[in-house]
């Protein structure tokens, strides 16, 4: 097995940073009191997840901080916008999806530090608990009402052309039947993908999300907090 | 709603009761869910209760306003964990209003509708990150003050939510005060957000423990029934008596210029807080009530279709393990 390379690494934690960002912005704006605390869980595990890789591959607020948004590695998906809970389900589907694939490899991998595996062996069962609650989700939304299933499909069209960073077949193997499940139609395997960060692209969006979540930070150089 | 039908049987007329219940009360026996209880009992309970859940998940705002923004990754794992805390604990406590026989979904309409209150200070701005240590400090050390008291109430149910919620307030408050610490050992600029952060916070958490005990409306009964123990007058001093020390330790000056040291007393003596700014306040005139309201209403209104989807596939699900 090849080791990752530190490019993987910081793919890895710039994902599940980027991504609870994005699950943190839901707080209090849940669509219920119950999901205001789901949600808070997976930013808080994804969060851990990122800041033990971060701090793996170097000081953990400087690469959050003071980092540029070209230098960041996560894949496109886990910035996209929350857009409705249909969006942020079909999201964390596809992310959860990926990690699934991702931790339990970095776990089993003697080559990697054993720091890294142990951030993976935790990452591994929190990830089993996103798992379950993104498709649980996203099969009551596409197989609930006409407006949720119009909204689901909406979100899946939307989001599909993201999936190319993450996808494998194994990927497509976990994701294909809870949408089926859902009763939404997926766009295809052949369907179009966007490029992504390790080509140096990324959505508008990952500049607005730095700007506020660097803007103290960056404002006190050299602060301690 | 059973034990709402208890009542209605008992009816207010229902002298002995009644009285069984002030001697059971007065023994400091702890009243349960099912247990006979004077309608006006169940009724302070259920505002107080409902008015503290709601306190609860309007405060996650205010605080939620800087999670995005945390200065550090362990600062803003800090602050997560927090606003989800306060999430439980509005659950915990709209469970134990529901125990009494209202349902969360009417208390939550009550608040919607505006016509619940919560606590006033959660209409204050959040400007800085100097405000999360302020508040953690200050509004949570105050909710502690007011709360521990809470975990000897004589009903049962509040009682037990309030000893796992005051845990984790204190949690909070010393959170809150260590950010406090790093910013007051930091540079100039944070020197100064801490000490603006003081400045706007102290006289609204002073306000928190409510008006003068001689203005105010429910303390006497409250006290008979155990659901109160420490009038607003004595829970507010033992705040400052313990809270001026910790400002001073800060190198921070509280914003009152009648503060002094009483030392035939052993207390501090302070100024008179703006009671005109408190009912105006309360009366939805304060900085961030209207926000708060908006805020809420559009994250129950936007979640209205996610709800309705769950229950229809909760539906679909159990017609077909009847088929
Ligand atoms: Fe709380
Ligand atoms: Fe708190």
């Amino acid at each position: 097995m090849v080791s990752p390379t530190s490019e993987q690494l910081l793919t890895y934690a710039d994902g599940a940073l980027i991504l609870s960002h994005r699950l943190s912005e839901w707080m209090s704006n849940a669509p219920t009191m119950e999901e205001d605390i789901a949600l808070g869980n997976i930013a808080l595990d994804l969060l851990g997840q990122a800041r033990g890789l971060l701090q793996h591959l170097g000081n953990e607020d400087e690469l959050a901080y003071f980092r540029e948004p070209q230098e960041f590695r996560n894949p496109l998906l886990c910035e996209l916008p929350n857009g409705d809970y249909a969006h942020a389900m079909i999201r964390q589907l596809f992310a959860d999806a990926w990690f699934a694939e991702v931790w339990p490899q970095l776990a089993a991998d003697g080559t990697v530090d054993i720091d890294v595996r142990g951030v993976a062996e935790k990452a591994v069962k929190e990830n089993a608990y996103h798992w379950r609650h993104s498709s649980a989700w996203v099969v009551r939304l596409g197989d609930g009402t006409d407006e949720s299933h119009r909204r689901t499909q909406d979100a899946l069209d939307a989001i599909w052309p993201y999936r190319g960073e993450v996808a494998s077949d194994q990927w497509y193997a976990r994701v294909e039947p809870v949408l089926a499940q859902a009763t939404l139609t997926t766009p295809g395997r052949d369907a179009w993908i966007q490029r992504g960060s390790a080509d140096g692209w990324h959505t508008e969006h990952l500049g607005y999300l730095l700007a506020e979540m660097q803007s103290l930070a960056r404002a006190h150089p050299g602060a301690t907090w | 709603m059973y034990s709402q039908a208890l009542d209605e049987r008992d009816g207010v007329a229902d002298e002995a009761v009644n009285a069984a219940f002030e001697q059971r009360v007065a023994a400091e026996e702890k009243v349960e869910a099912n247990d006979r209880m004077p309608a006006a009992y169940r009724k302070t309970l259920i505002r107080q209760i409902s008015q503290h859940a709601h306190s609860e998940i309007i405060g996650m705002q205010p605080e939620g306003n800087w999670i995005t923004r945390a200065p550090s990754l362990r600062r803003k794992a800090i602050l997560l964990a927090k606003v989800q805390d306060e999430a439980g604990h509005g659950l915990y406590l709209y469970a134990a209003a529901e125990t009494l026989g209202v349902s969360r979904e009417e208390l939550v309409d009550q608040l919607l509708a505006g016509t619940a209150k919560y606590s006033s200070i959660f209409n204050y701005p959040t400007l800085t990150w100097a405000d999360m240590g302020a508040i953690g400090w200050l509004v949570d050390g105050a909710a502690i003050m007011n709360q521990i008291p809470l975990c000897r109430c004589s009903y049962g149910p509040y009682a037990r939510a309030m000893m796992r919620i005051c845990k984790e307030e204190s949690f909070h408050q010393r959170q809150g005060f260590e950010i406090m610490v790093t910013l007051s050992r930091g540079t100039e600029a944070q020197r100064a957000m801490a000490q603006d952060a003081l400045n706007r916070w102290w006289w609204p958490s002073l306000m928190m423990f409510g008006p003068h005990d001689s203005e105010s409306t429910h303390s006497d009964t409250s006290m008979r029934w155990k659901i109160k123990r420490f009038s607003n007058d004595e829970l507010r001093q033992k705040f400052v008596d313990v809270t001026v020390p910790q400002a001073d330790f800060l190198g921070l000056a509280v914003p009152d210029p009648d503060l002094r040291y009483d030392d035939a007393t052993g207390h501090y003596v302070f100024g008179e807080p703006d009671w005109s700014e408190f009912k105006a306040v309360l009366r939805g005139e304060g900085p961030c009530n209207a926000q708060r309201l908006a805020h809420r209403r559009r994250a129950h209104d936007d979640g209205a279709w996610v709800r309705e989807a769950a229950q229809a596939h909760a539906a679909k699900q159990q017609a077909e393990q009847v088929a």
